[in-house]
């Protein structure tokens, strides 16, 4: 369908995005590649009064290194993401990630900030960004404030992010000695994902030192599977694995919807564990 | 004449303006003045319209008109259902917009139209509709229970028909019930053929001008001569004051083979605002209101004895109608009816078909329409009867099919089959595929204990294409008849126009009637030009469906191109001051007998009938002929399909590993389009096995309603398939085809559940429903059955 009428800003600053919001009052909307905001628009889920179009905003196309850190600018496509040197060197598990959102054409266009933005738990990037400990860097009329991933995810579809804020860049540690791996289940290739786990493990002297686990889905907000982390930790032998990551779907309460029973969430979730930490030996 | 276009792969004409959308689609066709409809539609299954009002919706910016189905109850005629299958068939009038009451989701129940789309999009949301719910009727068996809630309260009942065919009362076999009584195995079985959405590529589009005393038509539609004559009869227009234009068309599928609410709705606007009109649906409505498929389940009892003969089949449907009775939908299931028997000898047959009204979207045709319900039944249950009796599941089907040596067949529905060699086909098939070695690996796997499970699958299947000869559908109560049009013009400069009354939307036609004509006509390929769709150009025609196009319209093709060699003869005889009797025709030119040089060609021909100065006494000066064909028989093309599957009991996750593909379609005008019909055919019949199904939840409300939950594959999701074919022509016709466009939907939703099924049966499973999701192939290694 058509969406409905609405007004437009197209700032080319950070500062001028915050006060076209601002002028527009709260019905207003940012919109970045609009994957995720223009279907909601289509179909008459939403109705925002302003969109406000971070497309022509340059400070937030860059990927940069500070540090232990790379900073990924709030327009940053999945495209980028995946083709990008400093992300594929220093956090390849979100590159690997980002290789089974959707298809090519909504990769060239969504943005990895936009994703996590959006805070649907069936997406693929937020369990990722929780397992590599990102922080979120947001923008508002008050300044700028720096949030944890840990506590990014509100709700289903909802962030931390005020209708006033912009979030303009994705804060990724490097992932140094730590190895991942995302494991997507879906039932057509290129679909949202049933559950989804995200592993990072680091090993010493052959055996699990830590590791962190992330699921996609098997909840109203991506989750970290604690039991199962805990468990995996000093883990050396396929059997140990497979018993730690038995208890990834602990604590988990996922949807029973017409894609997928909540039952078969929580046995995928750790099949999907113990597959993604398997082949990280 | 000397072969040389037709069996060479050329790449279509049409492509290079179908792919970059340059190209007339209704949507993009736009006219002065034209106002473009919104329509509401019910947000319920069933219930009483118990107000409505639209005026809120008038006083919308930009909003022109607006009206609710009361308003033009009684110029808004009734939508058409040609096939009455039984004489006692339960009809309800079908109005395009409800009136009192909604009878599925997704129904029309009010249109506005503004001066854009957006506009009337945006006015939707003012009119005020009061809704009383009714019950919802939904499952099949509770509908035909006495005392059931009603779709239809004035018609007391849910059942619409019930349509029988029996060997033993026919005289074409023996007695079904007899043969089960006696059989030494009986194989008993419920299959389930969930419900699909067709699904095609471009949405549904109308355009109604009815400036002029003429109303011109643009429909993305399948079917341009079939509504043009129903739209006449069901608005009272006279048919010569309608036009009826299918521009380029994306897709159908059988889902564009109806005469839609929405172009009724147009033309009703249209008529009252007296200005042009245009409905586009978005694929959300498309998906709730265009009709669906199958959606039939099957009783089915399989008589034997132990040595694998089959001796008997007895069927029992109950075939989902949805809440009215579609163009052809109820006759969908009675294409199935004669196809149970398949490529098999068996003696006995018995078939009974109910069409249950439910308060759902009505289904209709879909690709394969009958068929592929057939098929699937008969070939699980020859795995089932295979597995009873521990016999290899090829060797039990090779023990019932019909032999090569025994064509043409009669079969216990009394069709007679015109040509074949399964045995050849499989053969071929089963070396292509590795069979042996695969079975090798499956025991060697099963025996290591691997989790993830390698299943074997087989189809043989045939079918009946080339809808069809008139007096065969006349017997079936169908409302017209199956031949098909052609016509060739000769342009003076030697170049050809044909016109056909096929109407394609997708298959490629242009590239292979153009094929056939530069054959016939000795032209090049490119002097061709295929017109087709607008009923002023093609005024005569049956449309394109059931694999009918090239079986029967190519037929009329070839006919109408040997009436101009006809007329071209003398004419030649003529210019070359011989006799006619002397001329031969080849590569184009018409020669003297013995003698290579000289002779003239049909651009010759051409030129001098133009100039018409000189032409022997009485001649017409015209090359141009016309031809119809009406088929004498349907054609039966066959096959055998193969499918390893690797399935993954730790997640129920089924990969496809190898699918082999040896069709029989008779002769080939084009290989590279018969490709590319098996390969997209086989790709919708694994879709059904695998990926698709329409759900509504108890209230009635379409579950699957955008593709992100209607989980339509992609070719990430398929395999390559490896394709080949054996060729048996068709005996009674000069172009020896048979039809391709069905062919690998029927084959390969049986060959995937089967392997799925097969990969399995240690665990004790013996079926899955469809669609076989990773989650029920999950629960089913949980259970052991499904
Ligand atoms: C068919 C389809 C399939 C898809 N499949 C997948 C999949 O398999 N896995 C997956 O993970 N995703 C999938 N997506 C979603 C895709 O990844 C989106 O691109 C992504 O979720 C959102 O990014 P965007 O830039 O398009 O955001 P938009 O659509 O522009 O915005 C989404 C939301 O985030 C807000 N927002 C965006 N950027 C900012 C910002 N900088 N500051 C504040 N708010 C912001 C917007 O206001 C809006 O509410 C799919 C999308 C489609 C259409």
């Amino acid at each position: 369908m058509i969406p409905p009428t609405f007004d437009y800003a197209a700032p080319t600053t950070v500062d001028e995005a915050i006060s076209a919001l601002r002028d527009a009052g709260e019905d207003a909307k940012v919109i970045a590649g609009g994957q995720s905001l223009l279907p909601l628009l289509r179909m008459r889920f939403a109705a925002p009064s302003t969109l406000v179009d971070l497309g022509g905003v340059e400070e937030l196309r860059h990927v940069r290194e500070d540090g232990d850190t790379i900073v990924i600018g709030a327009m940053v496509t999945h495209a980028r993401v995946l083709r990008d040197p400093l992300v594929n060197a220093h956090v390849p598990l979100l590159a690997q990630a980002t290789s089974t959102v959707a298809d090519r054409q909504i990769r060239h266009r969504g943005t990895f900030a936009g994703s996590l933005a959006h805070a649907d738990p069936a997406g693929d990037l937020p369990a990722v960004a929780l397992v590599l400990g990102a922080s979120l860097e947001i923008a508002g009329p008050h300044g700028r404030r720096v949030v944890p991933a840990s506590e990014f995810f509100v709700d289903y579809l909802e962030s931390v992010v005020a209708p006033d804020e912009v979030l303009v860049a994705v804060r990724v540690p490097k992932q140094g000695s730590w190895v991942g791996r995302y494991e997507k289940f879906n039932r057509v290739a290129q679909g949202w994902a049933l559950v989804g786990v995200a592993a990072l493990v680091r090993r010493e002297n052959g055996a699990i030192a830590e590791a962190r686990v992330g699921l996609t889905n098997m909840g109203s907000t991506p989750l970290r599977a604690r039991r199962a982390e805990a468990a995996l930790a000093g883990a050396d032998s396929p059997a140990a694995v497979g018993a730690a990551a038995a208890r990834a779907a602990d604590d988990t309460r996922p949807s029973d919807d017409l894609l997928a029973g909540a039952d078969y969430r929580r046995h995928l979730a750790g099949v999907l564990t113990r597959r993604a930490v398997a082949s990280l030996a | 004449m000397t072969v040389t276009e037709v069996g060479s792969a050329r790449r279509r004409k049409e492509d290079a303006r179908l792919i970059t959308g340059r190209t007339t689609w209704t949507e993009n066709v736009t006219l002065p003045g034209m106002l473009h409809l919104a329509i509401l539609r019910s947000p319920m299954a069933h219930a009483r319209i118990s107000s409505i009002d639209v005026s809120p919706a008038l006083a919308t910016k930009g909003v022109v008109e607006a009206f609710s189905g009361r308003d033009v109850a009684d110029v808004q005629g009734a939508l058409p259902c040609a096939w009455p299958v039984t004489e006692d068939m339960v009809l309800p009038d079908r109005p395009p917009i409800a009136v009192d009451e909604v009878k599925f989701m997704g129904e029309a129940v009010a249109v506005v139209a503004a001066r854009s789309r957006a506009a009337a999009l945006d006015a939707l949301a003012a009119i005020e509709v009061d809704y009383e719910p009714l019950p919802a009727v939904l499952d099949m068996e509770a509908a035909l229970a006495d005392g059931a809630d009603l779709v239809h309260a004035d018609k007391g009942t849910n059942r619409g028909y019930t349509w029988v065919f029996d060997s033993g009362e026919a005289g074409t076999g023996g007695d079904a019930a007899a043969a089960l009584d006696d059989a030494e195995v009986v194989i008993r079985r419920r299959y389930v053929q969930q419900r699909l959405i067709p699904a095609f590529m471009e949405p549904r589009s109308v355009v109604v001008d009815p400036t002029g005393d003429v109303y011109s038509i643009w429909s993305a539609t399948q079917i341009p001569h079939i509504l043009r004559f129903l739209l006449a009869a069901v608005t009272g227009t006279p048919e010569h004051k309608v036009r009826v234009i299918a521009p380029d068309v994306g897709g159908g599928f059988g889902g564009k083979l109806q005469v839609t609410p929405e172009e009724l709705i147009a033309f009703v606007a249209a008529k009252r605002l007296g200005r042009p009109v245009k409905y586009t649906e978005s694929r959300s409505e498309s998906l709730v209101s265009a009709h669906h498929g199958r959606d039939v389940i099957q009783d089915v009892e399989l008589a034997a004895r132990r040595d694998g003969t089959v001796t008997g089949l007895r069927v029992k449907l109950m075939a989902n109608m949805g809440a009215y009775m579609g163009l052809v939908g109820p006759g969908v299931p009675i294409l199935g009816a004669f196809m149970y028997n398949a490529i098999y000898k068996f003696p006995a047959y018995r078939f009974e078909c109910s069409g249950v009204f439910t308060n759902t979207t009505i289904t209709d045709a879909y690709r394969g329409a009958g068929r592929p319900e057939a098929t699937y039944a008969i070939e699980r249950l020859m795995d089932e009867l295979a597995t009873e009796l521990g016999l290899d599941p090829m060797e039990v089907r090779r023990r019932n099919w019909i032999k090569a040596d025994e064509f043409p067949f009669t079969t216990v529905c009394g069709l007679q089959y015109d040509s074949g060699d399964y045995d050849k086909a499989t053969d071929k098939a089963m070396e292509l595929f590795g069979y042996d070695e695969l079975r090798k690996e499956q025991e060697a796997r099963r025996a290591e204990g691997d989790t993830v499970h390698l299943g074997i699958g087989i189809s043989t299947y045939t079918e009946m294409c080339g809808l069809a000869p008139s007096r065969v559908l006349g017997a079936l109560r169908y409302g017209a008849g199956g031949w098909e049009t052609a016509s060739v013009r000769m342009l003076p400069t030697g170049k050809v126009e044909v016109v056909t009354g096929t109407s394609p939307h997708g298959q490629g036609h242009e590239t292979a009637w153009s094929q056939i004509v530069a054959d016939q006509l000795g032209v090049p390929f490119e002097d061709v030009e295929v017109l087709h769709g607008d009923t002023r150009t093609s005024y005569k025609g049956l449309d394109t469906y059931g694999s009918r196009s090239l079986a029967v319209g190519g037929i009329a093709l070839y006919n109408a191109c040997q009436k101009v060699l006809d007329k071209a003869k003398p004419i030649a005889a003529h210019m070359l001051e011989c006799d006619p009797a002397d001329l031969e025709f080849a590569e184009g030119r018409f020669r003297v007998r013995g003698n290579p040089d000289g002779g003239r060609t049909l651009a010759d021909c051409a030129l001098a009938v133009f100039a018409a100065h000189d032409l022997p006494d009485g001649i017409e000066p015209t090359l141009d002929a016309d031809a119809v064909y009406d088929p004498v028989n349907f054609s039966f093309p066959h096959g055998t399909h193969l499918c390893a599957t690797e399935v993954d009991t730790e997640t129920g996750r089924v990969s496809i590993r190898k699918y082999v593909a040896v069709d029989d379609i008779g002769r080939v005008i084009n290989p590279l389009i018969v490709e590319g019909q098996v390969h997209g055919g086989i790709a919708q019949g694994i879709a059904q096995a695998l990926f698709e199904e329409a759900v509504y939840d108890e209230d009635g409300n379409l579950m699957t309603g955008t593709l992100v939950d209607y989980t339509l594959p992609t070719a990430a999701d398929l395999p390559s398939f490896v394709t080949d074919r054996t060729e048996s022509p068709a005996p009674d016709h000069p172009l020896g085809t048979k039809g391709v466009g069905e062919a690998g939907t029927i084959a390969s939703t049986p060959a995937v559940v089967n392997a799925i099924v097969d990969a399995l049966r240690p665990m004790g499973v013996n079926d899955i429903a469809m669609p076989c999701t990773p989650e029920r192939v999950w629960r089913a290694v949980q259970g052991g059955a499904a």
